[in-house]
């Protein structure tokens, strides 16, 4: 006797009777439906083709012509330069462990039970050792002079030492701005109005172009310096605006049980306010960090070898002209790469942060 | 605060005494020991690092000449890339001793920006590459076409000056960066592309399918002579950088290459005699070694050496000598007699 089929027709009606409420419900979805279909068609297999299939992962230049598809190989010969600039190619482990460092030290300061007094201190070492080993000159190390860092490592120096550096200045700033005395605040308004006020690269442009004119004969500033306090005063003036965002969510009981108790302004400041503040913006600081490690790539109109001009390096090669389009997507992988994590630890922090407080 | 003062103190300590502006370049070069020049971020045959961060080309091979001249060493050199909107503020303010990048000496910059150029290591000039099966024999049959341009360069201004002047319908296809125009063009999105002759030379040599399919028509629509500069104030400094570039000509003029310069050191030839320091005080009179040329033929080479290594035939770019053969030969390269 044969058994009736419900199974079978349960399955086979199931996904069209999902796609009837949710694709093809109305008119509009209906049509709207096939065009993001048809869309995903003529889009996807093209890329999958020229990215994967027709791709050269091994090869010269000739063979990557030949193909028609991605030129990987590029990328693969050029790896050293897009990550390393022109650092001397012996001592590119240097900066290697640099990158290394810069990523413990991230990873060590994402845990919320390390954010205690230590960690300032922490990264202040971490920083210099990442200066020892980047100019090297002890120890054995052949001193490497700042005019070749480049690519990735200078994009983190640059980034995270703009964010670190910047702190301190930031939370004067910030405490600043809500002072009492007229001048302090005054002083800490026009900074941060005058700072958010002009974009980084005209800051960056200034550094680099016009500042060495004013100078006085025969004194010149490193070009890295130039740039790197650039961004440490430019950050300063938007992280002081998420601190100060931290301080105004301190109830004001907080501040008047401290003086109740006999506390002076920097003692309230140092031991009850900002300890509280600062957990606070965290999340923001981080959003700041995205930002900053974005902004950097600005320092290729002064001439300076970070990620994305080193990237711009490489393609320079007559030999290998034309493959930008790999070289560019190398790149900005390994942005996204940091910036994605970033962004994800940031959702895991507001996540946590939020939890304790419901 | 007392954190951020004493990086304010550190960077202080890192502002270090730079090179002279008024006067003495040459003797703030001399004591420091190397050539301060300013070079391209990456031109490849020009002046680009290469894989492994070593600096090489035509413009580069001028400040490793320099340096030869000055301290009988064509290493000591330090390099500072430049962007084009700093190159010239970098000079001027004694960032760098020589600008070596790909700089077309024009009246404005000797008479506004208060530079000097030295001498022309490249003439170049603005052209046009199209694909042969267009049939167009010259520029000016160009009416009607679609040119891809890179925007914000003299090469835009360029091509419409050209097209009123000729009075052509010339749609000009604008894209910011060099290299996707370049593939734009041969991608086919425009009938021809527009470019300095030696940049289009390289493009059709090395991103072309196949590069007999294409040609660069015979007119140049603008003089495009690529020159080194330094900064007014030093004459002598002046001096050593224009005759540290004659002597790469006039070695190529007189047959003196890397690999014969020692067995030219005792040619009759009074030319090559005076050239190389066996006779004469020409190395005293620039204030450096009677063996300057010397140095700088046996560790650059010639000016014909250096444009075969970098840019010629030995090289990826490909490009014919044309105007920067020597004049005896129908270019322009010309040395003023050192005697």
């Amino acid at each position: 006797m044969a058994a009736p089929l419900p199974l079978s027709g349960g399955l086979l009606s199931r996904p069209l009777a999902w796609s009837r409420r949710h694709l093809f419900n109305s008119p509009t979805n209906a049509v709207m439906t096939v065009v993001v279909l048809w869309l995903l068609w003529a889009t996807i297999p093209p890329v999958v083709d020229w990215a994967l299939l027709k791709a050269v992962w091994v090869g010269d230049p000739a063979a990557c012509r030949a193909a028609g598809g991605a030129c990987w190989a590029f990328v693969g010969q050029k790896y050293r330069l897009i990550l390393f600039g022109i650092y001397p190619y012996e001592e590119q482990w240097r900066p290697l462990l640099a990158i290394v460092l810069f990523i413990v030290l991230m990873l060590v300061s994402a845990h919320p039970a390390s954010w205690r007094r230590w960690l300032f201190w922490l990264w202040l070492s971490g920083l210099a050792l990442v200066a020892l080993l980047m100019w090297g000159g002890v120890a054995g190390l052949p001193f490497v002079a700042n005019d070749r860092w480049g690519g990735l490592p200078l994009t983190l120096v640059l980034s995270t030492s703009g964010i670190v550096l910047s702190f301190p200045l930031a939370v004067l700033l910030a405490l600043g701005r809500r002072s009492r005395l007229p001048a302090v605040r005054a002083a800490s308004i026009a900074y941060i109005e005058l700072w958010r006020g002009v974009p980084l690269v005209s800051v960056l442009f200034m550094a680099s172009i016009m500042f060495p004119l004013f100078l006085p004969e025969g004194v010149t500033i490193d070009k890295l310096l130039r740039a790197q306090l650039g961004i440490i005063l430019f950050t300063a003036a938007y992280v002081a605006e998420a601190v100060r965002g931290g301080l105004q969510a301190i109830p004001r009981g907080q501040a008047e049980a401290a003086e109740a108790l006999g506390l002076g302004y920097w003692q309230k400041t140092r031991l009850i306010i900002l300890p509280q503040a600062l957990r606070l913006v965290i999340p923001p600081l981080v959003g700041q960090f995205i930002t900053t490690f974005k902004d950097t790539s600005l320092v290729i109109i002064i001439g300076l070898y970070d990620l994305l001009s080193s990237t711009k390096v490489a393609l320079s090669d007559p030999q290998w002209r034309g493959f930008y389009v790999e070289g560019y997507i190398a790149a900005a992988g390994i942005y996204f790469l940091f910036t994605f994590s970033m962004s994800r630890y940031s959702q895991y922090l507001e996540r946590r942060l939020n939890r304790g407080r419901i | 605060m007392k954190i951020l003062l004493s990086l304010i103190a550190a960077a202080l300590l890192l502002v270090t005494s730079g090179s002279a502006r008024a006067g003495q370049t040459f003797d703030a070069v001399k004591k420091r020991g190397a050539v301060v020049c300013g070079v391209h971020t990456g031109l490849g045959g020009f002046g680009a690092p290469d894989q492994k961060g070593n600096w090489a080309g035509l413009d580069v091979d001028v400040c490793r000449a320099v340096a030869a001249a000055m301290f009988g060493d064509s290493e000591k050199v330090k390099y500072v890339p430049l962007s084009a909107q700093q190159r010239l503020t970098a000079l001027q303010s004694g960032e760098i001793d020589m600008l070596s990048r790909n700089t077309t000496w024009t009246l404005t910059r000797e008479a506004a920006n208060g530079l000097l150029f030295t001498a022309t290591n490249f003439f170049d000039g603005q052209g046009f590459l199209v694909a042969k099966k267009l049939g167009v024999k010259a520029a000016t049959e160009l009416n009607g076409a679609t040119v891809c341009v890179q925007t914000g360069t003299t090469t835009e201004l360029n091509l419409s000056d050209f097209a009123r002047a000729n009075k052509l319908d010339i749609k000009p296809v604008t894209i910011e960066n060099f290299e996707e125009a370049a593939s734009a063009f041969v991608a086919g999105r425009c009938d021809a592309m527009t470019s300095d002759k030696s940049q289009l030379a390289a493009i059709r040599a090395n991103q072309t399918p196949n590069p007999d399919d294409y040609v660069i028509l015979p007119e140049l629509i603008s003089k495009e002579p690529l020159s080194t500069a330094v900064r007014q104030g030093d004459d002598q400094w002046f001096n050593l950088v224009k005759w540290s570039f004659y002597a790469m000509v006039e070695a190529e003029e007189r047959g003196v290459t890397s690999a014969n310069v020692d067995a030219m050191t005792k040619s009759p030839d009074p030319n090559i005699q005076r050239l190389l320091g066996a006779s004469g005080d020409m190395g005293k009179g620039l204030g450096v070694d009677n063996k300057w040329a010397y140095v700088i033929i046996k560790q650059v080479g010639n000016y014909g050496e250096s444009f075969e290594r970098n840019v010629g035939k030995a090289s990826k770019l490909k490009l014919e000598r044309g105007l920067n053969a020597l004049w005896n030969k129908g270019g322009l390269m010309y040395a003023m007699p050192i005697r």
